[in-house]
């Protein structure tokens, strides 16, 4: 403190910049404090470190909703806007509920270690890094905080071969496109001399046409945050790490880290790179487009549901994109309000799927559903409507997602886009029927145990219930999704 | 009533209600007789309500009545816009009817899962009415595709042998319809900024649109109507529904298509229209007489039934594209008789179905010496789709053949060679099923029609002899929206003739 007494706008200076990280320090203080507790009170305190991680996320989201206007802090490394604050509410709803949701199945499978929750803990506040991140170098280390915690996450059985396998694999893999981001990055570096978004906004803004080099370090910042999202060519890893790491840890990876990294996609395109568009559309239009066939297409084929629902995710990150090729206002708004349908819809199937088990083991085969909808058939409706709902069927919240994401898309001129991509939502909704068929079609084979525990059964009713009425009222989202997406394109 | 009572929309969601007391129904035997009476009566009740759309109906003006209007979704400027013309009242008047005859049809022959089965068909019928009386675009699309859910669900639970393939089937032709038409709402939203079908049939588009957007459409209500050659998944999906599925498949859900050419084909798109009025000539003609062909081979009295609503169908788009008052009326009758005939037909089939169990036409054969009262029903029935005067098919087919010969003599020729031919496939079908000689051991102890059955088929019949001797009220009806339709597409292709000419 001393070396402030002499100068009072210092202070304060810093006292505001303390000001806009409020709710990241609160996650990092938090998460330091559950970590002492856990190791000091063992696997015990697992059930409390659960619940104390949601109650320190509910605080966070008290505090980003204080939070307001638009403040680059910290030299500007840091921002935080309306577009932040919308992205870091799904982000935590998608954490909690993912602590939450693996309450039972931790405890069932041995794997109640105190650790978990506070790993997931400090992948979101790498998370929060990601998407407040304005500068290239602070981008780099919410990415490899969230990365890091992930990777332990994917092993966190680590007696289990698959699940061991899947964190190496993923940590290999992710060590690659971090590789391939972090040359990217250097490469503009190099070409535009900064880091910080701003000033590479300006200097391409000024210079008129960009140079080679930094579109070729444009390219390979796209191919690590590709690998991040898991859009096709860059999604080998989805399939293998969702299949083997522990269920909980799938539905968490599906859900926040990707719109994590969805708004990490979307602020360095539209912000530094924005007036670049002309170069990146194309490269996003591809991996759109071969992110939504591939996701369509390759799904048919799964048998194992968590597999599946990989494919399917990488099918919506195809959806997503669209709205980001759209390079418009509109467009990202589209992808704020897919992203919203798609956390509720992911949260909810996984319900189901940690909910799917046999005398005491889990079992993942999607013919395991076969006559649901006899011996459950409340589980059955909910696990329809959410299937429906993915396939983009009315009046279900999947179909608005993808309303939003097409008109934005013909809205700008991507018509060829936006008819691939209903296309390929006609071939992806032959694999969700699929479920509904084994679940109402088929005949019962051996029972799915009961009961599912309670609090699977509230996050079912309330992202089932969110699917089926989001029809009713979708004006408080579209229109926070609106704000959201407006900061972004104000200069 | 009161005037501003939203009589719409407590049409639309009574339904919606009655499904929810059922689902909260219990599992055992009261639950499922309260589903059973509870369907019913909600359905009763909800046609009695249509009824008064019926009576308190102004016949003379186009306008659109017991119009509401609500904000939905407020930043793009779409709204909750209910309200029914000339043409869409029929339809839901049809909706409305059948929906408690296929609950009926359904009292005995479904024995599993009674409660889903009626909320299914409740649900059904509250986004069918909605899908006719919606009057924003996005409202429209999203009924008109949700009704995809319970008709799937009633297909693959409840169907027959094929019922998974022939569900799948129906969804995604369905479906890869309907998205292309999604896209040419969109695109027509951000052309026009609106969203509303009343304004926007006022509107007229640039050509080169048009042709794109008509499509889109096309690729919809094609599938849907169906015409040939993506009418494949009909003949499945009627074979493997339960008979009510058919019932409402046949009734109503095909009427959509037709529903939609009138409602966003023509009146948004003129000029398209008319540029692609010898492709839907050819399209149907097609389907009239092929289909006609095919419907002589079968071995399956349903699967002919089917067929047969294909051939009927084209009759429909035939008198659509005739573009003259007599055509579209003629078509729209032909909807309408045509969703109580075929209704009526698969019912039939459904009747010696759940005695038998077989569809086959070689199993039956002299049901007239046991089933007297059944004999008259089918005949009458039979005669009805054949198009014999005093029916309402007869009415429906001689407008749309009048309407033919005034634009096309040859088209109207070949079309009439698809009633030939549809006489031949209904006569031989009877003959076969319900004269001859009973010799089949089996059939000699079935019983005729029981007091259920011939409730459901009262109704039917009385409308089919109301429609085919004294059509006036129904033409009256519609008659002053037609009018207005063909006036609009008229001055719009005269406007934007004059238009296009020193354009280019």
């Amino acid at each position: 403190m001393s070396q402030y007494q002499g100068n009072k706008e210092d202070l304060i200076m810093e006292l505001s910049n303390i000001a806009s990280v409020i709710p990241e320090l609160f996650l990092a203080c938090a998460g330091m404090s559950l970590l002492l507790y856990g190791v000091f009170r063992g696997d015990a305190a697992y059930k409390a470190v659960s619940w104390l991680t949601v109650v320190a996320f509910v605080v966070a989201a008290s505090l980003v909703f204080l939070g307001e206007g638009r403040s680059t802090p910290f030299g500007g490394q840091f921002v935080t806007d309306e577009f932040a604050r919308f992205m870091k509410c799904l982000v935590l709803v998608g954490s909690g509920l993912s602590v939450l949701m693996a309450l039972s199945y931790n405890r069932r499978e041995d794997m109640a270690r105190c650790e978990y929750p506070v790993l997931i803990l400090f992948a979101t506040l790498g998370m929060f890094m990601m998407v407040s991140a304005n500068d290239l170098i602070s981008l780099y280390i919410g990415l490899e905080l969230q990365s890091l915690s992930l990777y332990v996450l994917a092993a966190f059985r680590r007696d289990s071969v698959r699940s061991s396998e899947a964190g190496l694999k993923y940590f290999v893999l992710g060590a690659l496109s971090s590789g391939m981001l972090l040359y990217g990055a250097s490469l503009i570096y190099g070409f535009s001399g900064t880091t910080s978004f701003d000033s590479i906004q300006a200097v391409i803004v000024h210079s008129g046409s960009p140079s080679i080099g930094l579109i070729v370090g444009l390219i390979f910042l796209i191919a690590g945050l590709a690998f991040k999202v898991s859009a096709v060519p860059f999604h080998m890893w989805t399939p293998d790490v969702y299949e083997g790491a522990p269920t909980p840890v799938t539905a968490f990876f599906a859900v926040a880290p990707k719109i994590a990294a969805v708004a990490l996609f979307i602020r360095v395109m539209t912000e530094p790179f924005g007036a670049m568009i002309a170069e990146w559309q194309q490269v996003i239009i591809l991996i759109s487009v071969a992110s939504m066939v591939l996701g369509a297409v390759a799904a048919i084929w799964q048998t194992n549901i968590k597999r599946l629902l990989a494919y399917s995710s990488i099918g919506h990150i195809g959806y997503a994109l669209i709205g980001l090729a759209a390079g418009s206002e509109e467009g990202v708004r589209g992808i704020l309000i897919y992203m919203a349908i798609y956390l509720a819809m992911n949260i909810g199937t996984f319900c189901c799927v940690l909910s799917m088990r046999k005398g005491t083991a889990m079992v993942e085969n999607i013919s395991d559903l076969a006559g649901l909808s006899r011996h459950q058939p409340l589980v059955a409706l909910a696990l329809a409507l959410l299937m429906f709902s993915m396939a983009g069927i009315p009046p279900l919240a999947g179909f608005f997602g993808k309303l939003y994401i097409f008109l934005a898309a013909v809205d700008s001129g991507l018509i060829v886009l936006a008819i691939i991509g209903v296309l390929a939502s006609v071939i992806g909704a032959f694999y969700y029927l699929r479920i509904i068929k084994v679940m109402y079609f088929d005949d019962p084979v051996d029972e799915l145990e009961r009961p599912v525990s309670i609090e699977l059964k509230i996050i079912l009713t309330l992202s089932s219930g969110f699917v089926l009425l989001f029809f009713l009222a979708p004006g408080p989202i579209v229109q926070s999704a609106s704000a959201a997406a407006k900061v972004l394109f104000a200069g | 009533m009161p005037a501003d009572l939203p009589i719409l929309s407590i049409i639309i969601f009574l339904p919606l209600v009655g499904a929810l007391f059922i689902a909260l129904q219990r599992q055992d035997d009261a639950g499922i007789r309260n589903a059973r009476n509870a369907a019913l009566w909600t359905t009763l009740f909800t046609f009695g309500l249509s009824l008064f759309l019926w009576f308190n109906f102004e016949t003379g003006t186009p306008k659109f009545q017991f119009v509401e209007k609500y904000s939905w979704i407020e930043s793009f400027n779409i709204f909750y816009h209910l309200g029914v013309d000339g043409i869409s009242v029929l339809f839901v008047l049809l909706s409305t009817l059948l929906t408690p005859i296929c609950v009926l049809a359904s009292w005995d022959a479904v024995r599993e899962r009674v409660k889903e089965y009626m909320v299914a068909f409740l649900v059904l019928e509250t986004l069918m009415i909605g899908m006719f009386c919606a009057l924003d675009m996005v409202l429209f699309y999203v009924f008109f595709e949700s009704v995809l859910i319970p008709m799937f669900l009633i297909i693959g639970v409840w169907g027959g042998q094929r019922r998974v393939y022939a569900a799948f089937k129906f969804f995604l032709y369905t479906l890869t319809g309907s998205v292309l038409m999604l896209i040419a709402i969109i695109f027509i939203y951000l052309q026009t900024g609106v969203t509303d079908i009343p304004t926007l049939s006022k509107t007229s588009l640039p050509r080169d649109f048009q042709l794109w957007l008509w499509i889109a459409f096309f690729a919809s209500f094609a599938v849907k109507i169906p015409m040939w050659p993506v009418h494949t998944w009909l003949p499945d999906a009627h074979v493997e529904a339960p008979t009510a599925g058919s019932v409402i498949l046949a009734g109503v859900l095909l009427q959509m298509g037709g529903y939609g050419f009138l409602r966003f084909s023509l009146p948004m798109m003129p000029l398209a229209s008319d540029f692609f009025t010898p492709l839907m000539f050819s399209l149907s003609v097609i389907a009239v007489i092929y289909t006609s062909l095919v419907a002589l081979a079968q071995i399956d009295m349903k699967k002919l039934i089917a067929y047969s609503s294909v051939a009927h169908m084209g009759f429909v788009t035939l008198g659509i594209f005739a573009l003259n008052i007599q055509g579209i009326q003629g078509a729209i009758y032909q909807m309408l008789s045509h969703g109580i005939v075929s209704a009526a037909l698969f019912l039939c089939v459904g009747v010696v179905y759940d005695r038998m169990h077989t569809r086959l036409i070689d199993r039956y054969g002299g049901l007239v010496e046991r089933m007297p009262i059944y004999a008259f029903t089918f005949m009458l029935f039979m005669l009805a789709s054949v198009g014999l005067p005093g029916t309402g098919g007869f009415i429906g087919e001689f407008l749309v053949l009048v309407g033919l010969f005034k634009v096309n003599t040859t088209v109207a020729v070949l079309a009439s060679l698809g009633v030939v031919l549809g006489a031949a496939y209904m006569l031989w079908l009877y003959r076969r099923v319900v004269f001859g000689s009973l010799t089949r051991e089996d059939l000699k102890l079935i019983t005729d029609m029981n007091v259920r059955e011939v409730a459901i088929f009262a109704p039917l019949i009385l409308l089919t002899l109301w429609m085919g001797i004294y059509p006036t009220p129904f033409l009256q009806i519609m008659d002053a929206s037609v009018a207005n339709l063909i006036n609009q597409y008229q001055s719009a292709l005269i406007v934007l003739d004059n238009v296009a000419i020193p354009g280019k």
